[in-house]
């Protein structure tokens, strides 16, 4: 028998004090959990727009080196302006202007400096201008990525070494020996002797291995060998020795080879790129105009880049003539339009996203008319008109399953049915779209059905008194008050649609495609698409641009996201 | 005059047999009080007569419902038809998340009762000032009708239910879920409605319906009890457990 005023006084007891403490002190438990995981998610997304954001901010900008170029009216054909070879005009330009550079690695790389696309465009510009033929223009050729990286400092820099000497030249050709009053070069030595005794270590290690070759002849009784071994590993010895030596002489020669920073001497204008080098003396090659180098002694500097050739992917002769562009003050910088207004490219320079933000949109355009146009539909038709029996059961059973099939699975569908069975264009945003529109469907469906079966019946009721029909209530009443969490699940939905690549490789949207597309059946790759195509291409200029692209990324959804909300604001109403 | 009238109507949930031959005559322009305890059948037989409970799918009706002597459940009937003529009031205001106006005008507009829009206006103020609500929301018949208060809601909704010109209106507890000043503007309105229409009421106050009705049936476990004038039922209730249900001893 219990007595319930007993039981009254437990709640004064020392036990029920301890009991509420508990229970405090979990509530105060899970609150802390709750704040910790916030701030943990707040700061992994603050990471995230950091880097992505950080890094894309490359990508915003490009440079254009101006110079003049003279469109000989003899090479450039006036009916046929189009078919003249700009590539090579801007080529033999840039070897005028820099004689110096000879070789056909130097000139390979001179002509690199200029991106590939610069030559279409002073073509388009001639193309419209006819006018210009024969003359002398000076055209902001744009700077290909390996400049503009430069030019960024994304390769490091050429920096002033301090000096004291003063510089005693001979001229030679196009090479000069130089010997400084003082040991000012002495500093810039230490990679050159490091990596002399690199390569001494790298001979002994080699000359152990034909040590070894030597015994197993000599035990096999194959003397011939075996002296042959010993030869070679005394060569090697006494190699690694000579080099020991070198490397240890205060007064040695070095050369600056591609591990080492290179060492470049500035006289008056001209530059010097330095071939051997020791405390106070060297030899190096004129990159400038000799005739012109009348070499004040006490005008000179000393430049060093430190980062190594083999570490970066500007030459040093690109580097030099970049430095002298900057220099002569040809060199500007601005918004990178490229990238905003263009499609696809292997050069990073010219790669831009806008053919992939026209795909997305087309595709985006197919996905919602598919997904939503069909999903909310059968959404009321499932809540509001269907039988409740096995079949209906079923079918929101299968409904549910699809919502969670994987994507790529439906990559294989369109592939199968769109592209094979109906044979539509592959890669088209159309494709694309319905793929992702059948993806998107289920969760559309469920998201509209929940909301549907969120309106108040007393809606259903007021309107069905007053003699509206079935249809009636479903399009005056239910679906505007459902609107809003519709809409909630269509961004969901479009949300993943807008970030899938899986099933869009699968039809093929993962192709290289320059153009723009015009409308829904052109052929088109998307956002994530490209961005995962640009991450994987090596050239360090798509780092930035991979970045820039994730941020478009973002922007699409979070426009897309805000339409969402605003309509659904609109149909937003109390009840 | 006879405006419904019910022969032997039997209603089923299922296995639930929910409502035991009720026959009926509904008089025209008069108040009809259904009455009686919690779960009696009053609601079901009320939302019987405009087929209301058609769409609930285990609902089952048997016997004849005739209004005009024209049989409401025939084939030919269609219930969005009948609705329109025998309008219904809920016990919970419902007002639609529209504006006032258009939650007057929506009736009106569904069955195409006017041409115009100045045609529609007159209906909507008519049907407000028939609710007796005008006064209060003609200012601002923009708003929405959910932003009135619960008595004005009420209000609203009858006038919504007058505006697509019925010629019964079906109240289902109207005024229970309201404060007394905002019941008793109901039941005035309801007294000033009974000139124009048939008014059926299912009420759980017997003070209520013996203010406001002629008639009145009191129902008991799906069985109509006893069916007279008001003041008859009140004052000399003929069965035993109509005399026990008024004076309070169940219910």
């Amino acid at each position: 028998m219990i007595n319930m005023a007993e039981l009254s006084k437990k709640h004064r007891s020392a036990e029920s004090a301890q009991r509420l403490r508990k229970r405090k002190a979990s509530q105060k438990r899970l609150v802390s959990y709750g704040i910790l995981a916030i701030t943990l998610s707040g700061m992994a997304l603050a990471t995230l727009l950091w880097s992505v954001l950080g890094k894309s901010a490359g990508a915003l900008t490009e440079h254009h080196i101006q110079l003049e170029i003279t469109l000989d009216a003899d090479l450039i054909d006036v009916e046929n302006i189009a078919q003249a070879d700009f590539a090579k005009l801007t080529k033999n330009m840039l070897k005028s202007r820099f004689p110096f550079v000879s070789g056909r690695t130097d000139r390979r790389e001179m002509n690199d400096i200029i991106s590939a696309g610069a030559a279409y465009e002073l073509r388009d510009l001639v193309t419209e201008n006819p006018d210009m033929l024969g003359q002398t223009v000076a055209f902001d050729f744009l700077a290909s990525d390996i400049a503009d990286l430069y030019f960024k400092g994304a390769y490091g820099q050429i920096a002033p070494a301090p000096h004291q000497g003063e510089l005693t030249l001979s001229v030679d050709g196009d090479r000069v020996s130089f010997i400084a009053s003082t040991d000012d070069f002495a500093p810039y030595l230490a990679p050159s002797r490091a990596r002399l005794l690199m390569r001494a270590d790298e001979l002994r290690i080699e000359a152990g291995l034909q040590e070894n070759g030597r015994r197993v002849f000599t035990e096999q009784g194959n003397p011939a060998e075996a002296a042959k071994r010993e030869t070679a590993r005394d060569a090697r010895i006494a190699e690694a020795e000579a080099l020991e030596i070198l490397a240890g002489q205060p007064d040695g020669f070095f050369e600056p080879d591609a591990f080492t920073s290179s060492i470049f001497l500035k006289l008056g204008q001209v530059w010097v790129q330095v071939e051997t080098i020791s405390a106070n003396a060297g030899t190096g090659k004129i990159l400038g105009d000799v005739e012109s180098s009348i070499f004040a002694a006490d005008e000179w500097q000393l430049l060093i880049y430190e980062d190594a050739p083999i570490t970066r992917k500007v030459s040093d002769i690109q580097a030099i003539l970049l430095e002298n562009l900057r220099e002569e003050g040809r060199v500007s910088k601005g918004i990178n339009t490229h990238f905003f207004t263009s499609g696809d490219s292997r050069e990073p320079e010219l790669a831009g996203i806008w053919g992939a933000a026209v795909g997305s949109f087309w595709t985006m355009m197919v996905t919602i008319i598919f997904a939503f146009f069909i999903g909310v539909p059968a959404a009321i038709y499932l809540e509001e008109f269907a039988r409740d029996n096995k079949f209906t059961r079923m079918v929101e059973i299968n409904i549910n399953n699809l919502a969670a099939v994987p994507s790529i699975v439906f990559g294989l569908l369109g592939l199968s049915v769109f592209i094979g069975f109906m044979g539509m264009q592959r890669s088209s945003p159309i494709v694309g779209g319905m793929v992702l529109g059948i993806m998107t469907l289920p969760v559309i469906i469920i998201a509209a059905r929940a909301a549907i079966k969120a309106v108040p019946p007393s809606i259903r009721d007021g309107a069905l008194a007053l003699g509206a029909s079935d249809l009636q209530v479903s399009m005056h009443h239910v679906l505007p008050l459902s609107m809003p969490g519709i809409l909630t699940g269509t961004i969901l939905g479009m949300a993943r649609a807008l970030g899938e690549t899986a099933p869009l490789i699968m039809i093929g949207m993962v192709a290289f495609i320059v153009d723009i597309p015009d409308g829904p059946t052109d052929n088109a790759t998307v956002l994530p698409v490209q961005i995962f195509r640009w991450a994987d291409f090596p050239e360090r200029a798509f780092e930035a641009r991979t970045a820039a692209a994730i941020v478009v990324l973002l922007a699409f959804l979070f426009a897309m996201n805000l339409t969402a909300i605003l309509l659904r604001k609109r149909f937003e109403r109390r009840w | 005059m006879i405006k419904m009238k019910t022969r032997n109507v039997d209603v089923f949930y299922g296995e639930n047999h929910a409502i035991k031959d009720v026959s009926i005559d509904i008089l025209d322009k008069t108040v009809t009080a259904f009455i009686g305890p919690s779960g009696c059948g009053k609601s079901t037989f009320l939302r019987c007569l405009n087929r209301m409970n058609d769409t609930i799918s285990i609902c089952r009706i048997t016997g004849e419902l005739l209004m005009d002597d024209e049989d409401i459940y025939a084939k030919s009937v269609d219930p969005v038809q009948l609705r329109a003529r025998v309008g219904m009031v809920f016990q919970k205001p419902n007002p639609f998340p529209k504006s006032i106006y258009d939650n007057v005008a929506y009736g009106p507009k569904i069955h195409g009762l006017v041409d115009n829009k100045s045609d529609l206006d007159e209906v909507v103020e008519k049907s407000l000032k028939r609710a007796a609500i005008w006064a209060e929301v003609k200012d601002r018949l923009n708003e929405s009708g959910t932003s009135l208060s619960g008595g004005q809601q009420q209000r609203l909704c009858i006038a919504r239910a007058i505006a697509t010109a019925p010629e019964v209106l079906l109240m289902d507890e109207p005024a229970s879920a309201l404060d007394p000043i905002a019941t008793a503007q109901i039941e005035e309105l309801i007294d000033e409605l009974r000139h124009r229409y048939s008014v059926v009421i299912v009420t759980h106050s017997m003070q209520q319906a013996a203010r406001v009705s002629q008639k009145t049936a009191f129902f008991h476990m799906g069985d109509m009890v006893e069916y007279g004038d008001t003041t008859e039922i009140f004052t000399n209730p003929v069965d035993q457990r109509t005399q026990d249900y008024i004076t309070g001893r169940f219910g």
